[in-house]
């Protein structure tokens, strides 16, 4: 089962709940998959060992200037300006190509070949204690996350736990981490920002299909404006995790929370006993429902 | 005229709080939300609405199923995903390519630019506050902020403004390169965590690229002093010109929570490094080169 950690708005604490929740689950089946490809951070926290490190590329086009004839099919079939005669000649902007192909199939002359632009690495590495993470790095420049975060979930094996850290915002690479998870935990802050983002997440969750639980980080005492939204949405609470200055601090050193604070071990034992408890029933209805 | 635009690679550090301030302590500014898909901006400055318009994005390709004859090719061609079995386009996975559309045989398949969002002039009591809202899993988040700065640049021209200030979005991608590019200066807003250290130098490491002069400041410094002083280090080994830290301080929330900007909101030390951090800023930003318009 894939279960997709998420927040729309960046700094909640979707890293945090992501690495202290596979560290609190005792079994020997999971993984954990970060795709905030643009700024991966679970790996300063699971510390993997052995890592091995694949360069991801996709393909963009390059053109045989011998067989050209300018005739401009390849200009105007493409969307993104990727491909353009320019006093001519064929120019091609490899960095705005979407690698769609039609530019290769359109070609009369089959003047087209494939070339390739390099988007960043996928890493993956098991921790001593043998939780295995798996991570995209987005090369510094590179504009399009997507597919590299495609990449990553490319290599879930649904079989076991996946958990995904999900990149923050709501558009295309949030987008891309959230499709086709079995749930969507989403770290809430209780503050005006934190609410409003979550609710466009919460949005694009319904458009997607994806069931949906909120964890409350930083919460105060008071209940507050993240409850009374859940409620008018009907989206359960699984867990509430207090503000503390100690958390934020062992967070700060790239330390685990559940190895330097029992009582944060048991609200994210308790949170994974609720997920599995959610899980394990729709998986039986779904069953029933066949 | 200038443009500043605030970064910081790792999300929730405070750039919109420190934006927010800015645009209420500068005199004479426009500024811009280039967050689009998690705007927070208009929270915290009062404003008022006076323009809106629709922006419209890329194409999605639609099949007419009457016309459809359903031979395939459509899901040959699509590198995407995106047409299902029985010739349905998801438009989620639809990355607008065209394609299907152009080598449809009955052309059956219909490519119409969308609306993807809506873009907002508003006039806040400090200067005009241009924002967006982009819809509900949405792309092109990149060409929207692109639009929203070059409306930003004509109305100052017009209006004579010499200051442009943009809150950017978090990460190192697509709105992020459309937020920089041809900025005259950045300001990083990091935290000092080994997160905030880390997604710094990624976000340093394209303002390099792009050769923009870069400040930085350490938002909760005190929470974790150590670490503080490692990204201060780094900031001194690599040209990056330091302008303060702010501490950690409750009133940033309530400020968030009271719908004003820190600075309008309290006189507490948070707000008071703010105000200390923005002079900095107005004197490195004086020292960079007036851009030819």
């Amino acid at each position: 089962m894939i279960i997709t950690i998420a927040s729309g708005k960046g700094g909640t604490g979707k890293t945090t709940v992501t690495v202290n929740l596979a560290a609190s689950i005792n079994r020997d089946d999971v993984t954990v998959f970060d795709c905030d490809v643009e700024e991966p951070n679970s790996h300063i926290f699971i510390k993997p060992e052995n890592i091995s490190s694949e360069p991801i590329s996709v393909m963009v086009p390059k053109v045989d200037t011998q067989r050209c004839t300018l005739c401009g099919a390849c200009e105007e079939i493409c969307q993104f300006s990727a491909i353009t005669l320019v006093a001519k000649r064929i120019m091609t902007f490899p960095e705005m190509c979407h690698s769609c192909r039609g530019c290769e199939m359109v070609c009369p002359e089959d003047a087209v070949k494939e070339d390739s632009r390099v988007l960043g690495s996928v890493h993956q590495g098991k921790n001593a204690r043998g939780i295995d993470l798996t991570w995209g790095e987005l090369r510094v420049g590179e504009a399009m996350s997507p597919p590299l975060i495609s990449q990553v979930k490319d290599r879930i094996n649904p079989g076991g736990i996946a958990l995904v850290d999900a990149p923050p915002g709501t558009s295309c690479p949030a987008i891309e981490a959230l499709r086709s998870s079995d749930y969507a935990l989403l770290v809430a802050e209780p503050t005006p920002f934190g609410l409003n983002d979550l609710a466009l997440t919460v949005e694009a969750l319904k458009k997607l299909k994806v069931p949906t639980g909120i964890v409350i980080n930083r919460a105060d005492d008071a209940p507050g404006i993240v409850e009374e939204y859940a409620k008018k949405e009907g989206i359960e609470i699984l867990q509430r995790f207090p503000f503390s200055r100690e958390a934020a601090s062992i967070c700060s050193r790239g330390k685990l929370l559940v190895n330097e604070m029992p009582e944060m071990k048991a609200l994210f034992q308790q949170l994974f006993n609720r997920l599995n408890q959610l899980l394990t029933e729709s998986k039986e209805a779904g069953e029933v429902g066949k | 005229m200038k443009e500043l635009t605030v970064i910081s690679g790792k999300g929730g550090t405070g750039k919109t709080s420190v934006t927010a301030s800015f645009a209420t302590l500068a005199d004479n500014r426009i500024v811009v939300d280039a967050d689009v898909d998690a705007a927070n901006l208009f929270l915290t400055l009062e404003h008022k609405t006076l323009e809106n318009s629709y922006f419209k994005g890329g194409s999605k390709a639609c099949i007419d199923k009457d016309a459809c004859i359903e031979c395939g090719d459509c899901r040959e061609r699509c590198q995407f995903d995106a047409i299902s079995e029985d010739f349905i386009i998801d438009p989620i996975a639809c990355e607008g390519c065209g394609v299907c559309a152009y080598f449809c045989p009955e052309k059956a398949i219909a490519f119409e630019q969308q609306v993807c969002g809506e873009k907002f002039v508003s006039q806040t009591p400090w200067g005009p506050m241009i924002h967006a809202r982009l819809g509900i899993a949405e792309e092109n988040s990149g060409l929207l902020v692109s639009q929203l700065r070059q409306e930003a640049r004509e109305l100052a021209k017009d209006k004579k403004i010499p200051l442009i200030i943009t809150d950017g979005p978090p990460g190192i991608g697509c709105p992020v390169i459309a937020a920089v590019t041809n900025a005259d200066a950045l300001l990083i807003v990091t935290e000092p965590t080994l997160s905030g250290l880390h997604d710094m130098e990624r976000v340093k490491a394209l303002a390099d690229q792009m050769n923009i002069p870069t400040m930085l400041c350490i938002n909760k410094a005190d929470l974790n002093p150590e670490t503080a002083g490692r990204i201060k280090n780094f900031a001194e080994d690599n040209g990056i010109h330091f302008v303060g830290e702010i501490p950690f301080d409750r009133e940033v929330i309530d400020a968030m929570k009271a719908s004003q900007s820190l600075v309008q909101f309290s006189q507490g030390a948070a707000a008071k490094a703010v105000k200390s951090i923005w002079k900095e800023v107005q004197q490195f930003m004086g020292t960079t080169l007036e851009r030819i318009m």
